[in-house]
Protein backbone atom coordinates (compact mmCIF):
# COMPACT_ATOMS: atom_id res chain seq x y z
CA UNK A 1 0.00 0.00 0.00
CA UNK A 2 1.40 3.42 -0.87
CA UNK A 3 2.24 5.87 1.91
CA UNK A 4 -0.46 8.29 0.83
CA UNK A 5 -3.20 5.62 0.79
CA UNK A 6 -2.01 4.02 4.04
CA UNK A 7 -1.88 7.39 5.81
CA UNK A 8 -5.41 8.27 4.63
CA UNK A 9 -6.94 4.90 5.57
CA UNK A 10 -5.14 4.73 8.93
CA UNK A 11 -6.03 8.33 9.76
CA UNK A 12 -9.68 7.68 8.90
CA UNK A 13 -9.95 4.42 10.87
CA UNK A 14 -8.17 5.79 13.94
CA UNK A 15 -10.33 8.94 13.67
CA UNK A 16 -13.51 6.81 13.82
CA UNK A 17 -12.20 4.86 16.83
CA UNK A 18 -11.03 8.07 18.50
CA UNK A 19 -14.48 9.59 18.04
CA UNK A 20 -16.24 6.47 19.32
CA UNK A 21 -14.08 6.46 22.44
CA UNK A 22 -16.01 9.56 23.57
CA UNK A 23 -18.85 7.18 24.51
CA UNK A 24 -16.65 5.91 27.33
CA UNK A 25 -14.57 8.98 28.15
CA UNK A 26 -17.43 11.53 28.03
CA UNK A 27 -20.84 9.74 28.23
CA UNK A 28 -22.69 13.05 28.38
CA UNK A 29 -21.72 13.56 24.71
CA UNK A 30 -23.53 10.40 23.55
CA UNK A 31 -26.48 12.36 22.02
CA UNK A 32 -23.98 14.14 19.74
CA UNK A 33 -21.88 11.03 19.04
CA UNK A 34 -22.62 10.91 15.29
CA UNK A 35 -21.39 14.48 14.86
CA UNK A 36 -18.37 13.71 17.01
CA UNK A 37 -17.49 10.60 14.99
CA UNK A 38 -17.92 12.43 11.67
CA UNK A 39 -15.78 15.33 12.90
CA UNK A 40 -13.15 12.98 14.30
CA UNK A 41 -13.09 10.98 11.05
CA UNK A 42 -12.63 14.13 8.95
CA UNK A 43 -9.88 15.22 11.35
CA UNK A 44 -8.21 11.78 10.98
CA UNK A 45 -8.53 11.87 7.19
CA UNK A 46 -6.99 15.34 6.96
CA UNK A 47 -4.15 14.24 9.27
CA UNK A 48 -3.68 11.03 7.24
CA UNK A 49 -3.56 12.88 3.91
CA UNK A 50 -1.06 15.45 5.23
CA UNK A 51 1.13 12.80 6.87
CA UNK A 52 0.90 10.52 3.82
CA UNK A 53 1.80 13.36 1.47
CA UNK A 54 4.80 14.27 3.63
CA UNK A 55 5.86 10.61 3.88
CA UNK A 56 5.73 10.34 0.09
CA UNK A 57 8.13 13.24 -0.26
CA UNK A 58 10.39 12.66 2.77
CA UNK A 59 11.48 9.12 3.52
CA UNK A 60 12.45 9.50 7.18
CA UNK A 61 10.99 7.66 10.18
CA UNK A 62 11.96 10.27 12.83
CA UNK A 63 10.65 13.16 10.70
CA UNK A 64 7.48 11.22 9.98
CA UNK A 65 6.90 10.69 13.70
CA UNK A 66 7.55 14.37 14.51
CA UNK A 67 5.26 15.59 11.72
CA UNK A 68 2.54 13.09 12.70
CA UNK A 69 2.66 14.32 16.30
CA UNK A 70 2.59 17.96 15.17
CA UNK A 71 -0.32 17.46 12.75
CA UNK A 72 -2.28 15.51 15.37
CA UNK A 73 -1.61 18.21 17.95
CA UNK A 74 -2.55 21.13 15.69
CA UNK A 75 -5.78 19.51 14.44
CA UNK A 76 -6.82 18.57 18.00
CA UNK A 77 -6.05 22.13 19.08
CA UNK A 78 -8.26 23.48 16.29
CA UNK A 79 -11.11 21.20 17.45
CA UNK A 80 -10.71 22.50 21.01
CA UNK A 81 -10.64 26.12 19.81
CA UNK A 82 -13.78 25.54 17.72
CA UNK A 83 -15.49 24.09 20.81
CA UNK A 84 -14.38 27.10 22.82
CA UNK A 85 -15.51 29.69 20.29
CA UNK A 86 -18.77 27.78 19.89
CA UNK A 87 -19.39 28.24 23.58
CA UNK A 88 -19.23 24.48 24.27
CA UNK A 89 -17.42 22.81 27.17
CA UNK A 90 -13.84 22.20 26.06
CA UNK A 91 -12.32 18.76 26.76
CA UNK A 92 -8.69 19.89 26.36
CA UNK A 93 -6.88 16.79 27.63
CA UNK A 94 -9.46 14.32 26.29
CA UNK A 95 -9.04 15.75 22.78
CA UNK A 96 -5.46 17.02 22.66
CA UNK A 97 -3.61 14.06 24.15
CA UNK A 98 -5.28 11.19 22.24
CA UNK A 99 -5.43 13.32 19.06
CA UNK A 100 -1.68 13.94 19.18
CA UNK A 101 -1.05 10.24 19.87
CA UNK A 102 -3.17 9.22 16.88
CA UNK A 103 -1.09 11.58 14.70
CA UNK A 104 2.09 10.02 16.06
CA UNK A 105 0.85 6.49 15.35
CA UNK A 106 -0.19 7.43 11.79
CA UNK A 107 3.17 9.16 11.26
CA UNK A 108 5.11 6.11 12.42
CA UNK A 109 3.00 3.52 10.60
CA UNK A 110 2.97 5.47 7.32
CA UNK A 111 6.75 5.71 7.19
CA UNK A 112 7.31 2.17 8.50
CA UNK A 113 4.79 0.22 6.44
CA UNK A 114 3.89 2.45 3.49
CA UNK A 115 5.48 1.76 0.13
CA UNK A 116 6.93 4.42 -2.10
CA UNK A 117 4.77 4.54 -5.24
CA UNK A 118 6.28 3.01 -8.40
CA UNK A 119 6.62 6.36 -10.17
CA UNK A 120 8.47 7.85 -7.19
CA UNK A 121 10.87 4.89 -6.99
CA UNK A 122 11.89 5.44 -10.57
CA UNK A 123 12.29 9.14 -9.94
CA UNK A 124 9.44 9.95 -12.31
CA UNK B 1 73.15 -43.82 10.43
CA UNK B 2 70.94 -42.93 13.33
CA UNK B 3 73.89 -41.17 15.01
CA UNK B 4 74.54 -39.11 11.87
CA UNK B 5 70.87 -38.22 11.70
CA UNK B 6 70.95 -37.27 15.36
CA UNK B 7 73.92 -34.99 14.72
CA UNK B 8 71.97 -32.82 12.31
CA UNK B 9 71.05 -29.66 14.19
CA UNK B 10 67.32 -29.40 14.68
CA UNK B 11 65.71 -26.56 12.73
CA UNK B 12 62.85 -24.70 14.23
CA UNK B 13 59.47 -24.71 12.44
CA UNK B 14 59.68 -21.06 11.31
CA UNK B 15 63.13 -21.67 9.79
CA UNK B 16 61.89 -24.82 8.03
CA UNK B 17 58.86 -22.93 6.76
CA UNK B 18 61.08 -20.16 5.39
CA UNK B 19 63.32 -22.70 3.65
CA UNK B 20 60.32 -24.48 2.15
CA UNK B 21 58.94 -21.15 1.02
CA UNK B 22 62.22 -20.16 -0.64
CA UNK B 23 62.36 -23.48 -2.49
CA UNK B 24 58.75 -23.28 -3.57
CA UNK B 25 58.82 -19.60 -4.61
CA UNK B 26 57.86 -19.54 -8.29
CA UNK B 27 59.63 -17.55 -10.97
CA UNK B 28 56.87 -15.39 -12.32
CA UNK B 29 56.74 -13.88 -15.83
CA UNK B 30 58.65 -10.57 -16.12
CA UNK B 31 55.45 -8.59 -15.92
CA UNK B 32 54.94 -9.61 -12.28
CA UNK B 33 56.94 -9.11 -9.07
CA UNK B 34 56.45 -11.87 -6.52
CA UNK B 35 55.30 -10.91 -3.03
CA UNK B 36 54.47 -12.87 0.09
CA UNK B 37 52.62 -16.20 0.10
CA UNK B 38 48.98 -15.67 1.07
CA UNK B 39 47.87 -19.22 1.65
CA UNK B 40 48.58 -22.80 0.81
CA UNK B 41 46.12 -25.41 -0.38
CA UNK B 42 46.42 -29.09 -1.12
CA UNK B 43 47.93 -28.65 -4.56
CA UNK B 44 48.82 -25.00 -4.98
CA UNK B 45 50.01 -21.91 -3.17
CA UNK B 46 48.52 -18.46 -3.54
CA UNK B 47 51.08 -15.63 -3.71
CA UNK B 48 50.69 -11.91 -3.66
CA UNK B 49 52.27 -10.26 -6.72
CA UNK B 50 52.48 -6.87 -8.35
CA UNK B 51 51.47 -6.48 -11.98
CA UNK B 52 54.02 -3.96 -13.36
CA UNK B 53 52.13 -3.45 -16.61
CA UNK B 54 48.83 -2.45 -15.05
CA UNK B 55 50.36 -1.28 -11.75
CA UNK B 56 48.11 -3.29 -9.50
CA UNK B 57 48.29 -5.99 -6.87
CA UNK B 58 47.15 -9.45 -7.95
CA UNK B 59 46.97 -12.91 -6.46
CA UNK B 60 48.85 -15.74 -8.13
CA UNK B 61 47.78 -19.32 -7.68
CA UNK B 62 50.72 -21.53 -8.61
CA UNK B 63 50.79 -25.31 -8.68
CA UNK B 64 53.23 -26.60 -6.04
CA UNK B 65 54.67 -29.32 -8.25
CA UNK B 66 56.16 -28.97 -11.73
CA UNK B 67 55.19 -30.83 -14.89
CA UNK B 68 54.48 -34.54 -14.69
CA UNK B 69 51.57 -33.93 -12.38
CA UNK B 70 49.16 -33.65 -15.32
CA UNK B 71 46.10 -34.37 -13.23
CA UNK B 72 46.85 -31.47 -10.87
CA UNK B 73 47.81 -29.14 -13.71
CA UNK B 74 44.56 -29.98 -15.47
CA UNK B 75 42.62 -29.35 -12.27
CA UNK B 76 44.18 -25.92 -11.82
CA UNK B 77 43.55 -25.03 -15.46
CA UNK B 78 39.97 -26.24 -15.14
CA UNK B 79 39.53 -24.07 -12.05
CA UNK B 80 40.84 -21.06 -13.99
CA UNK B 81 38.51 -21.82 -16.90
CA UNK B 82 35.51 -22.18 -14.61
CA UNK B 83 36.32 -18.90 -12.89
CA UNK B 84 36.77 -17.18 -16.24
CA UNK B 85 33.33 -18.33 -17.34
CA UNK B 86 31.64 -17.18 -14.15
CA UNK B 87 31.61 -13.41 -14.44
CA UNK B 88 29.88 -12.25 -11.27
CA UNK B 89 30.73 -9.59 -8.64
CA UNK B 90 30.80 -12.38 -6.05
CA UNK B 91 33.33 -14.49 -7.92
CA UNK B 92 37.02 -13.57 -8.23
CA UNK B 93 37.91 -12.64 -11.84
CA UNK B 94 40.85 -14.34 -13.54
CA UNK B 95 43.38 -12.01 -15.21
CA UNK B 96 45.93 -14.38 -16.68
CA UNK B 97 46.76 -18.08 -16.99
CA UNK B 98 49.78 -20.03 -18.17
CA UNK B 99 52.74 -22.22 -17.32
CA UNK B 100 55.88 -20.92 -15.63
CA UNK B 101 59.39 -21.70 -16.89
CA UNK B 102 59.69 -24.51 -14.34
CA UNK B 103 56.58 -26.11 -15.79
CA UNK B 104 54.32 -25.06 -12.95
CA UNK B 105 50.82 -24.08 -14.03
CA UNK B 106 49.50 -20.79 -12.64
CA UNK B 107 46.69 -18.33 -12.94
CA UNK B 108 46.56 -14.70 -11.81
CA UNK B 109 43.39 -13.30 -10.31
CA UNK B 110 42.10 -10.26 -8.50
CA UNK B 111 43.67 -9.85 -5.07
CA UNK B 112 40.85 -10.06 -2.56
CA UNK B 113 41.50 -8.23 0.68
CA UNK B 114 39.13 -8.51 3.57
CA UNK B 115 38.02 -10.93 6.22
CA UNK B 116 36.95 -14.53 5.91
CA UNK B 117 33.42 -15.33 7.02
CA UNK B 118 34.66 -17.34 10.01
CA UNK B 119 36.68 -14.29 11.16
CA UNK B 120 33.59 -12.08 10.82
CA UNK B 121 31.71 -14.47 13.13
CA UNK B 122 34.62 -14.56 15.57
CA UNK B 123 34.67 -10.74 15.64
CA UNK B 124 31.09 -10.80 16.92
CA UNK B 125 29.02 -9.54 13.98
CA UNK B 126 25.31 -9.27 14.79
CA UNK B 127 22.92 -12.02 13.69
CA UNK B 128 21.16 -9.92 10.98
CA UNK B 129 24.58 -8.86 9.64
CA UNK B 130 25.71 -12.50 9.44
CA UNK B 131 22.51 -13.51 7.71
CA UNK B 132 22.84 -10.69 5.19
CA UNK B 133 26.40 -11.84 4.43
CA UNK B 134 25.06 -15.36 4.00
CA UNK B 135 22.51 -14.11 1.48
CA UNK B 136 25.25 -12.29 -0.42
CA UNK B 137 27.31 -15.50 -0.45
CA UNK B 138 24.35 -17.41 -1.88
CA UNK B 139 24.17 -15.11 -4.91
CA UNK B 140 27.36 -16.22 -6.71
CA UNK B 141 26.63 -19.86 -5.92
CA UNK B 142 23.12 -19.57 -7.40
CA UNK B 143 24.66 -17.77 -10.40
CA UNK B 144 27.19 -20.59 -10.85
CA UNK B 145 24.39 -23.17 -10.66
CA UNK B 146 22.51 -21.27 -13.35
CA UNK B 147 25.66 -21.62 -15.48
CA UNK B 148 25.81 -25.34 -14.69
CA UNK B 149 28.71 -25.20 -12.21
CA UNK B 150 28.80 -26.67 -8.69
CA UNK B 151 31.28 -25.35 -6.10
CA UNK B 152 31.51 -28.56 -4.00
CA UNK B 153 33.64 -27.05 -1.25
CA UNK B 154 31.57 -24.30 0.33
CA UNK B 155 32.61 -23.42 3.87
CA UNK B 156 33.08 -20.19 5.87
CA UNK B 157 36.81 -20.19 5.10
CA UNK B 158 36.00 -19.95 1.38
CA UNK B 159 33.85 -16.85 1.70
CA UNK B 160 35.60 -13.47 1.86
CA UNK B 161 33.97 -10.21 2.89
CA UNK B 162 35.48 -6.97 1.63
CA UNK B 163 35.74 -3.58 3.35
CA UNK B 164 32.93 -2.13 1.20
CA UNK B 165 30.44 -4.89 1.93
CA UNK B 166 31.36 -7.07 -1.04
CA UNK B 167 31.15 -10.83 -0.52
CA UNK B 168 33.17 -13.21 -2.68
CA UNK B 169 33.07 -16.98 -2.86
CA UNK B 170 36.61 -18.30 -3.29
CA UNK B 171 38.42 -21.56 -3.97
CA UNK B 172 36.62 -23.05 -6.93
CA UNK B 173 39.30 -25.75 -7.16
CA UNK B 174 36.73 -28.52 -6.76
CA UNK B 175 34.13 -26.90 -9.00
CA UNK B 176 32.37 -29.32 -11.30
CA UNK B 177 30.38 -28.66 -14.42
CA UNK B 178 27.00 -30.34 -14.22
CA UNK B 179 27.28 -31.61 -17.81
CA UNK B 180 30.63 -33.35 -17.05
CA UNK B 181 30.28 -37.08 -17.50
CA UNK B 182 33.25 -37.74 -15.20
CA UNK B 183 32.00 -38.81 -11.76
CA UNK B 184 33.33 -36.95 -8.75
CA UNK B 185 36.13 -38.79 -7.03
CA UNK B 186 35.44 -40.06 -3.56
CA UNK B 187 38.66 -41.21 -2.04
CA UNK B 188 39.72 -42.04 1.46
CA UNK B 189 41.69 -39.78 3.76
CA UNK B 190 41.11 -36.68 5.75
CA UNK B 191 39.48 -33.86 3.87
CA UNK B 192 41.62 -30.91 4.75
CA UNK B 193 45.20 -30.10 5.54
CA UNK B 194 46.29 -27.98 8.47
CA UNK B 195 45.48 -24.76 6.62
CA UNK B 196 41.91 -25.87 6.24
CA UNK B 197 42.22 -26.31 2.50
CA UNK B 198 40.99 -29.30 0.62
CA UNK B 199 43.81 -31.67 -0.14
CA UNK B 200 44.95 -33.43 -3.30
CA UNK B 201 44.03 -37.11 -3.61
CA UNK B 202 41.87 -36.82 -0.58
CA UNK B 203 38.14 -36.90 -0.21
CA UNK B 204 36.96 -34.03 -2.39
CA UNK B 205 35.44 -31.49 -0.05
CA UNK B 206 35.54 -30.68 3.63
CA UNK B 207 33.97 -33.35 5.86
CA UNK B 208 31.89 -31.09 8.09
CA UNK B 209 30.24 -29.43 5.09
CA UNK B 210 30.17 -32.36 2.67
CA UNK B 211 26.80 -33.96 1.91
CA UNK B 212 26.48 -37.72 2.39
CA UNK B 213 25.95 -38.39 -1.33
CA UNK B 214 29.21 -36.58 -2.17
CA UNK B 215 31.07 -38.49 0.58
CA UNK B 216 29.68 -41.89 -0.27
CA UNK B 217 28.88 -42.08 -3.96
CA UNK B 218 30.42 -38.95 -5.41
CA UNK B 219 27.09 -38.09 -7.01
CA UNK B 220 26.40 -34.38 -6.71
CA UNK B 221 23.92 -31.78 -7.91
CA UNK B 222 22.78 -28.29 -6.82
CA UNK B 223 21.41 -29.73 -3.60
CA UNK B 224 24.93 -30.78 -2.56
CA UNK B 225 25.90 -27.10 -2.46
CA UNK B 226 22.63 -26.41 -0.62
CA UNK B 227 23.77 -28.91 2.03
CA UNK B 228 27.17 -27.20 2.33
CA UNK B 229 25.50 -23.77 2.58
CA UNK B 230 23.34 -25.20 5.38
CA UNK B 231 26.62 -25.97 7.15
CA UNK B 232 27.83 -22.42 6.52
CA UNK B 233 24.56 -21.09 7.97
CA UNK B 234 25.07 -23.35 11.00
CA UNK B 235 28.52 -21.84 11.45
CA UNK B 236 27.13 -18.33 11.19
CA UNK B 237 24.51 -19.06 13.85
CA UNK B 238 26.62 -21.02 16.29
CA UNK B 239 30.21 -20.01 15.59
CA UNK B 240 31.13 -23.63 15.00
CA UNK B 241 30.97 -26.13 12.15
CA UNK B 242 28.14 -28.69 12.26
CA UNK B 243 28.94 -31.33 14.84
CA UNK B 244 31.16 -29.06 16.91
CA UNK B 245 30.12 -27.46 20.20
CA UNK B 246 28.27 -24.22 19.74
CA UNK B 247 26.72 -21.08 21.16
CA UNK B 248 22.96 -21.29 21.77
CA UNK B 249 20.57 -18.70 20.38
CA UNK B 250 17.33 -17.40 21.88
CA UNK B 251 14.66 -20.11 21.56
CA UNK B 252 12.12 -18.71 19.06
CA UNK B 253 14.94 -17.46 16.81
CA UNK B 254 16.83 -20.72 17.16
CA UNK B 255 13.81 -22.86 16.30
CA UNK B 256 13.07 -21.16 12.98
CA UNK B 257 16.70 -20.80 11.93
CA UNK B 258 17.53 -24.34 13.06
CA UNK B 259 14.65 -25.55 10.86
CA UNK B 260 16.20 -23.78 7.88
CA UNK B 261 19.60 -25.34 8.65
CA UNK B 262 18.04 -28.77 9.14
CA UNK B 263 16.14 -28.59 5.88
CA UNK B 264 19.24 -27.46 3.97
CA UNK B 265 21.25 -30.25 5.61
CA UNK B 266 18.69 -33.04 5.24
CA UNK B 267 20.40 -36.35 4.62
CA UNK B 268 18.27 -37.08 1.56
CA UNK B 269 18.76 -34.53 -1.23
CA UNK B 270 15.04 -34.57 -2.10
CA UNK B 271 14.21 -33.36 1.44
CA UNK B 272 16.44 -30.27 1.01
CA UNK B 273 15.67 -26.95 -0.63
CA UNK B 274 15.70 -27.64 -4.35
CA UNK B 275 17.90 -24.64 -5.11
CA UNK B 276 20.21 -22.18 -3.39
CA UNK B 277 17.74 -19.42 -4.26
CA UNK B 278 14.99 -21.26 -2.34
CA UNK B 279 17.29 -21.52 0.70
CA UNK B 280 18.17 -17.81 0.44
CA UNK B 281 14.49 -16.91 0.08
CA UNK B 282 13.69 -18.68 3.36
CA UNK B 283 16.50 -16.81 5.15
CA UNK B 284 15.17 -13.57 3.64
CA UNK B 285 11.71 -14.45 4.99
CA UNK B 286 13.23 -14.90 8.45
CA UNK B 287 14.99 -11.53 8.23
CA UNK B 288 11.74 -9.86 7.14
CA UNK B 289 9.90 -11.39 10.11
CA UNK B 290 7.74 -13.54 7.83
CA UNK B 291 7.01 -17.25 8.40
CA UNK B 292 9.70 -19.53 6.99
CA UNK B 293 8.82 -22.52 4.80
CA UNK B 294 11.05 -24.86 6.81
CA UNK B 295 9.08 -24.34 10.03
CA UNK B 296 5.26 -24.57 10.12
CA UNK B 297 4.47 -22.38 13.13
CA UNK B 298 1.80 -22.81 15.78
CA UNK B 299 -0.78 -20.10 16.50
CA UNK B 300 1.15 -18.98 19.61
CA UNK B 301 4.40 -18.79 17.65
CA UNK B 302 2.67 -16.81 14.94
CA UNK B 303 1.27 -14.38 17.50
CA UNK B 304 4.66 -13.93 19.16
CA UNK B 305 6.34 -13.40 15.80
CA UNK B 306 3.81 -10.77 14.75
CA UNK B 307 4.12 -9.04 18.13
CA UNK B 308 7.89 -8.89 17.90
CA UNK B 309 7.71 -7.76 14.27
CA UNK B 310 5.30 -4.91 15.01
CA UNK B 311 6.30 -4.18 18.59
CA UNK B 312 6.54 -0.40 18.12
CA UNK B 313 2.99 -0.12 16.79
CA UNK B 314 1.75 -2.45 19.56
CA UNK B 315 3.51 -0.30 22.18
CA UNK B 316 2.08 2.92 20.66
CA UNK B 317 -1.46 1.51 20.66
CA UNK B 318 -0.99 0.35 24.26
CA UNK B 319 0.16 3.86 25.21
CA UNK B 320 -2.94 5.26 23.49
CA UNK B 321 -5.22 2.91 25.47
CA UNK B 322 -3.37 3.69 28.71
CA UNK B 323 -3.71 7.43 28.09
CA UNK B 324 -7.44 6.96 27.54
CA UNK B 325 -7.71 4.94 30.77
CA UNK B 326 -5.65 7.50 32.70
CA UNK B 327 -7.93 10.31 31.47
CA UNK B 328 -10.96 8.32 32.59
CA UNK B 329 -9.44 7.76 36.04
CA UNK B 330 -8.44 11.42 36.37
CA UNK B 331 -11.96 12.46 35.42
CA UNK B 332 -13.16 10.14 38.21
CA UNK B 333 -15.41 8.04 36.00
Amino acid sequence: MTKMLLGTILGGVLGILDGLSAIVSAPETVPQIIGIVIGSTIKGLIAGVLIGYFARRVNSLPLGIVLGLAVGFVLALLVCLMQRFGGEHVYWWQVMLPGSLVGLIVGYATQRYGLISHGRQKGL
Amino acid sequence: MSERRGAVPALSDPVLDRLRGALAAPELPERYVLGQPLGRGGMATVWRAHDLLLDREVAFKVLDLPEGEDDLAERLLREARVLAQLEHPGIVPVHDVGTLSAGRVFYAMKLVQGRRLDDVVRDGASLPERLRLFLRACEPVAFAHARGVLHRDLKPENVMTGPFGEVLVLDWGLAKKLDDREPAKAVCGSGTDITGHTGHEMRLGTPAYMPPEQREAGIVDERSDVYALGGVLHYLLHGAAPGECSVHLAKPVARRLASIVNRARALKPEARYATVSALAADVERFLAGSPVLAHPESLAERGLRLLSRHKVVVVLLLVYVLVRLALLLIAGR
